[in-house]
């Protein structure tokens, strides 16, 4: 019935018109609203947090069906759900909570990620960005690129360099609450994407930003694990709405290939054709039971980085997969707007980079199968979802 | 003020529908609430809201299909009743009137019975005049607006919304109601109610329970077959200017005798 419910709302209310909204660029106004009217902003937060206090597998079935229309709608539940109400709900004081994740999970307030520099994604270790302690304040200088709802967000959790001197570099990183609208910020959108054009992707700059001590989430220092565990959950919906974009390729390819015809018969007669749908159907299934995994683990409250990273590794490069076998059996039509297909193939492309591209994920992978990273627990675990506490 | 209304589960509107020796299928397709009954759940929690009162979601359906009651509780319904006997298999309107007007009496009454226009798998529209006429109450169908509601006056005024035009008719309350699709658009179920709908507990009343005997219906089945798929062959018709297609179309139709 969640499902549902989110269909029909992406179907009904953003579905038409994504043509239009996708040429022309940027998000249209009415769409976070009313994501945060329907409570889908604060799906998986407990009730007493001002969320709905659904489970971690709900907001999966969410980011499917929401990619399922557009990406630009999945985007808003990985930066605001994923790396921020998540983030907040695992590594906040319960002051912290109250002052941010309240809002957040009502969708009064709209939060994003600021992780990503101009030159640092991958390489994250090596951000640029300082915050520097004076008084009872940080003072925050620097640069994060590539921020989906940079200019729509009014909070960030964003990390910068505390320690210039640490060694290894990851340990002088650390984690902030940032109100957008501080003194000394000023962000833009960034435009001539590929892909995920009905949404908003931007850059934020700070200036001798001032923003409290009570600010640092996490202690100083611990900035790196606070960020994994934000892609932990970002990835997470990557991974789902991937799977969305999976199936939205599978559908639009059945539907033509049973109207278009060639040589008097259907293109559903044709083996080839049929073996693409068959790939795009055996890849949906996958992708949805790797990503329903990593759900399963975080509703057990089980540390779920290895398979978060192997969902989306796996649905993103599925989607970018399923989504160009869409255009190909679209034929010209396919190459042209008509259609939604060569939508979802620009759509698709940029999942295999933001939130820890292809590679990275291929490194995670190996280096658990090599046995070279283990799990350590850290001082604060996302929770498990309680049924009970909840609602 | 007292408000049941009655819920159905169908096939989703998406599905394909055929025949497979003899009955009819509609492959894996999901079971939904009948969309029409969106509208008089809509009607209803609205009416609640600005009178007071409570309503109950009452389905009659096999058990276990549990769909229709709870959207209709997701959606804000306060209880509901299922109804559910195996000698009920392929009633027919005037049998399910039957079954349905007896429980709506078990539940002791209501001041309005709202139901959706019609149902989208056998699209009769019949079951509210039939409830209402078991019942002795008013039958107010196709209404698309509550303009006064007095449920401690027991009145009620309502605009219908027919081929011809708008009819606003006064009733007494009791009454029961079919509501249109401009009526308002239905809201989409809440977490919340997901997720009380998911453990909500509800009666099942059989026909033992409702007290009566299985009414006999009086439309059988005999066969089901599938209609012939009509051949539809599209042309397009040529010309060099608007005039020019225009002339050909219309030769065509000449042609064809249809004009």
């Amino acid at each position: 019935m969640v499902q549902r419910m989110v269909r029909d709302f992406a179907v009904k209310e953003v579905l038409p018109g994504i043509q239009e909204r996708d040429r022309a660029g940027g998000m249209a106004p009415f769409i976070i609203p009313r994501m945060a009217e329907l409570g889908i902003l604060g799906i998986t937060i407990p009730v007493r947090y001002g969320g709905q206090g659904m489970d971690y597998i709900s907001l999966g079935l969410v980011s499917e069906e929401l990619e399922a229309v557009d990406t630009s709608l999945r985007v808003v539940i990985s930066v605001h759900n994923g790396l921020s109400c998540l983030t907040l709900l695992q590594w906040g004081t319960e002051k912290q909570k109250e002052e941010y994740l309240v809002p957040l999970a009502k969708g009064e307030k709209i939060g994003c990620g600021a992780f990503t520099e101009p030159g640092a994604g991958s390489d994250f270790a090596n951000i640029q960005a300082t915050a520097r302690k004076e008084g009872d304040s940080y003072i925050l200088n620097g640069e994060k690129m590539w921020i989906s709802l940079a200019t729509a967000a009014d909070y960030a959790v964003a990390t910068f360099r505390t320690d210039p001197q640490a060694e290894p570099p990851y340990r002088g990183l650390s984690t902030f609450i940032v109100d957008l609208d501080s003194p000394g910020i000023t962000r833009g959108d960034i435009h001539g994407k590929l892909g995920v054009r009905a949404g908003s992707t931007g850059w934020i700059n700070f200036q001798d930003v001032r923003i409290p001590v009570g600010n640092l989430l996490g202690e100083e220092g611990e900035g790196f694990k606070t960020t994994m565990s934000a892609f932990d959950n970002g990835r997470y919906t990557v991974a789902a709405g991937a799977t969305g974009l999976i199936r939205a390729s599978l559908e639009a390819s059945s539907k033509y290939v049973k109207e278009r015809t060639v040589g008097g018969k259907p293109l559903s007669e044709m083996q080839l054709i049929q073996e693409k749908l068959a790939l795009m159907a055996l890849d949906y299934q996958a992708a949805r039971l790797l990503y329903l995994q990593a759900g399963w683990l975080k509703n057990q409250g089980i540390r779920n980085t290895r398979e978060t990273s192997a969902a989306k590794l796996f649905a993103t490069e599925a989607s970018f997969r399923a989504a160009s076998e869409a255009v190909q059996v679209h034929g010209a039509y396919g190459y042209s707007d008509e259609y939604p297909v060569e939508r979802y193939f620009r759509n698709a492309r940029g999942a295999m980079i933001y939130e820890g591209s292809s590679e990275i994920q291929s490194l995670i992978q190996a280096d658990y199968a090599l046995k070279k990273r283990r799990d350590k627990k850290l001082r604060r675990e996302l929770p498990a979802y309680d049924p009970e506490t909840w609602v | 003020m007292k408000i049941i209304v009655c819920v159905k589960q169908v096939p989703d509107t998406a599905a394909t529908m055929s025949v497979d020796n003899g009955v009819i299928s509609w492959g894996d397709a999901p079971l939904i609430i009948n969309p029409w009954d969106e509208y008089a759940v809509e009607a209803a929690l609205n009416l609640v809201a600005d009178q007071g009162g409570d309503v109950t979601a009452l389905c009659l359906g096999k058990e276990g299909e549990t769909e229709a009651i709870k959207h209709a509780l997701a959606m804000g319904a306060d209880t509901a009743v299922m109804i559910s006997d195996p000698a009920l298999k392929g009633v027919d309107n005037v049998a399910a009137s039957r079954v349905l007007a007896a429980a709506i009496e078990k539940i002791g009454g209501a001041d309005l019975v709202l139901f959706g226009q019609q149902s989208v798998d056998t699209d009769t529209g019949l079951l509210p005049v039939q409830v209402a006429r078991i019942l002795g109450w008013p039958s107010l169908t196709l209404v698309s607006k509550f303009e006064n509601v007095a449920g401690d006056e027991g009145k009620i005024q309502v605009l219908r919304t027919m081929e011809e035009g708008g009819q606003i008719v006064d009733s007494p309350l009791p009454a029961v109601v079919s509501v249109t699709k401009d009526y308002a658009e239905p809201r989409y179920p809440s977490f919340m109610g997901i997720r009380k709908a998911s453990k909500a507990e509800y009666p099942v009343w059989n026909l033992e329970d409702l007290g009566i005997a299985a009414p006999t219906a009086s439309v059988s089945w005999p066969e089901i077959m599938e209609p012939e798929q009509k051949e539809i062959v599209t042309e397009i018709i040529p010309g060099d200017t608007p005039e020019e297609k225009a002339h050909n179309l219309v030769d065509k139709l000449i042609a064809e005798k249809v004009l």
